[in-house]
């Protein structure tokens, strides 16, 4: 049992540090503020599954994560408005005398909950059947995903009278009954995200560890192989692919009690190739290297944007280029390469783990 | 029918702005599989340079044909030093070029903000290319549409005659064709690859000159206009021009008659399941280098 031991540990010591110390350690404005980048860390990991792991760099995750956020949005303005009327902005652009037919399934709140999932999931597991079982890759695939979230976001700032245009949909005050300005209910948010980052985190720790989670990395590094050895690839991407896209679309939903708006801005090409950084410094392969990297990416832009707006954007461009360019494995593998060194020093090296060879179907 | 044909130009003059900013992208991704996201920046230098020598040169018509050469030697120089610093390091990961030249773009907008200011600059376009021209009686094209139509036609014709018939033409379709059996025939392919880099953005910098006619000049121009780009590249196949300059007209075309009928914002939704459709029979692009390979 010592292969479960370990991350174990890792895994009590994070849940310490989100549900323990940092409620006790910052203050409200603060937690609010490490909610947001929780949700970051979400989106991340699921970044780093299809990315990481699976080979797919995915810049479009700002559509997944828009079509959670949304879809959570407009259940709360309908609950805010009250059943029968209509949400404040669509009143103020006065273009529609009801409810447009898409809206209204929302104010169900089984359905929207359930949609801030699967809805991303959906459209990801169309757009993935079409373009992987097509074999379409690599950067023919970086440009598709960038061009749909150029599409979507291009979508809803047309929209204005039924999406709330740039603008998107704001003031939400209330979170199923809670009211959303009081502190102690930001609180309760801060931690049903925390506890959905840590759910995320032992998902994909189970899948990296599966079956499942070989082929996947398989398919990255020799996709014709695997082809040869009877499975198909398309599937097997496709299943990271989705599984990015509910968590990406977990974030959104989550963000929106948390911020209290979502717009396109938030969701378009910029912000979608802004959550790859975080990955990328993290280091894309690793479990916790992502989610960390996120929120060390997102703690920076406050930081920096605060102080000199113009110092984050140079800033940023050197995360895009000097960790990718000299330490690809991100800051997650220099763990592995200090071990390595102090192995050496020691002539003791660690004692190789055993992995299980994956069966040959035919 | 006036309606028609108008969105038609339309459509052709979208189509043209494609086809100058496409021409380099498919040649520096067709040559190294690399997709430079930086381009849209080199764009944008190609529109400021304009606008620098509109303060030397007060003569709005020579300023433009001076600024041709001169972006083009920009942008082409800035390619080069792109591709000698980052680019040459990661060959072997072509996705993570993808996100080192996306920052190399922030920091050169940032750049541009920083020397030039935020809000958008306004350029002087020339007199011989604000009127307009009539055809057919009634069809109204504005001169400064024809005029880029005209420029993307020679820049594709040049490019022509650059590739197939001179022997830098013959080192780069080498190149593409199959590196490694260029470099055991004795080619410098890091060279040809500076080389492909100069011309592929020094277009770049030549569709900045060109869109100053019809836009505004901003820091963020670039990443505006460069994802329809690089869809041209992706659906027209690399390796050959041809299916850029014929997937560039057909998408511009598709654009403005779609947008005619629905809205802007419908317009690019149906154009993106347009392309997924199409990717289905085409997967590789319209066009593509038949090989033995399986990657």
């Amino acid at each position: 049992m010592t292969y479960l031991k370990k991350p174990l540990v890792g895994f009590g010591i994070a849940a310490v540090l989100l549900f323990v110390v940092a409620p006790v350690a910052l203050g409200d404005f603060r937690l609010n503020l490490l909610a947001k980048y929780l949700c970051f860390a979400i989106i991340a990991v699921g970044i780093g599954l299809a990315w990481g792991r699976g080979g797919m760099l995915t810049l479009g995750q700002g559509v997944f994560f828009g079509l959670g956020g949304y879809a959570m949005a407009m259940h709360l303005k309908l609950a805010d408005a009250g059943p029968g009327s209509m949400p404040d902005f669509m009143m103020l652009y006065g273009q529609l005398d009801e409810l447009p037919w898409w809206w209204k399934p929302f104010a169900n709140p089984i359905f929207a909950l359930a949609a801030t999932i699967l809805l991303p999931m959906f459209v990801a597991l169309l757009l993935g059947l079409l373009i992987f079982r097509r074999r379409v890759r690599g950067a023919y695939f970086a440009i598709l995903s960038q061009a749909l979230c150029a599409a979507f976001a291009i979508l809803l700032i047309g929209q204005q009278g039924t999406t709330g245009g740039t603008n998107g949909l704001t003031d939400i005050q209330g979170f199923f009954g809670y009211d959303l300005n009081d502190p102690v209910n930001r609180r309760m948010i801060y931690f049903i995200i925390a506890g959905s980052l840590l759910a995320v985190l032992a998902l994909t720790w189970q899948l990296n560890r599966s079956r499942y989670g070989e082929l996947l990395v398989a398919v990255r590094d020799g996709e014709e192989r695997v082809r040869f050895l009877g499975y198909d690839p398309a599937n097997v991407k496709l299943v990271a692919y989705v599984a990015a896209a509910g968590m990406a679309g977990l974030a959104g939903a989550l963000f929106v009690p948390a911020v209290g708006i979502i717009s396109p801005a938030m969701i378009g090409v910029v912000p979608s190739i802004e959550f790859v950084i975080g990955v990328a410094v993290g280091g894309r392969a690793s479990l916790v290297g992502p989610a960390l990297g996120a929120i060390a990416v997102a703690w920076a832009k406050t930081a920096l944007s605060e102080k000199v707006p113009s110092a984050w954007t140079y800033f940023e461009g050197l995360l895009f280029i000097l960790p990718i360019v000299f330490l690809p494995g991100g800051l997650a593998s220099l763990a592995g390469m200090i071990r390595r060194r102090r192995a050496v020093v020691v002539d003791n090296p660690p004692a190789p783990v055993e992995k299980t060879p994956v069966e040959v179907t035919t | 029918m006036t309606v028609v044909l108008n969105q038609l130009f339309t459509g052709i003059s979208i189509g043209a702005v494609l086809l100058l900013i496409a021409l380099g992208l498919s040649l520096t991704f067709g040559q190294m599989g690399v997709i430079n996201m930086a381009h849209g920046e080199f764009i944008m230098a190609g529109a400021y340079t304009v606008y620098v020598l509109q303060q030397v040169i007060t003569g709005a018509g020579w300023s433009l044909l001076i600024a041709l050469p001169v972006a083009f030697a920009i942008a082409g120089l800035m390619g080069v030093l792109l591709e000698f610093l980052l680019i040459r390091r990661l060959y072997a990961r072509p996705l993570d070029t993808l996100l080192v030249t996306w920052g190399v773009a922030l920091i050169l907008q940032q750049v541009a903000r920083d020397v030039f200011g935020a809000p958008n600059v306004q350029t002087r376009a020339p007199e011989f290319l604000t009127g307009s021209v009539t055809l057919f009686g009634d069809l109204v094209i504005s001169s400064s549409r024809l005029f880029i139509l005209a420029l993307s036609l020679v820049a594709v014709a040049a490019l022509t005659v650059v590739l197939k018939t001179t022997s830098l033409g013959r080192r780069i379709r080498a190149v593409v064709q199959n590196r490694d059996l260029a470099a055991v025939s004795g080619l410098a392919t890091g060279r040809v690859d500076r080389l492909t880099f100069f011309i592929g953005s020094g277009l770049a910098g030549i569709a900045g000159v060109a869109l100053t006619l019809i836009g505004p000049i901003g820091p963020t121009m670039g990443t505006n206009i460069i994802v329809n780009a690089f869809l041209v590249v992706v659906v027209g196949g690399i390796g050959q021009l041809k299916g850029t300059v014929i997937v560039a007209f057909v998408l511009g075309i598709l654009q403005s008659m779609v947008e005619y009928t629905t809205t802007v914002s419908v317009a690019s939704v149906i154009v993106f399941v347009a392309i997924v459709a199409f990717l289905q029979w085409r997967p590789q692009g319209l066009f593509t280098l038949r090989t033995r390979s399986l990657a």
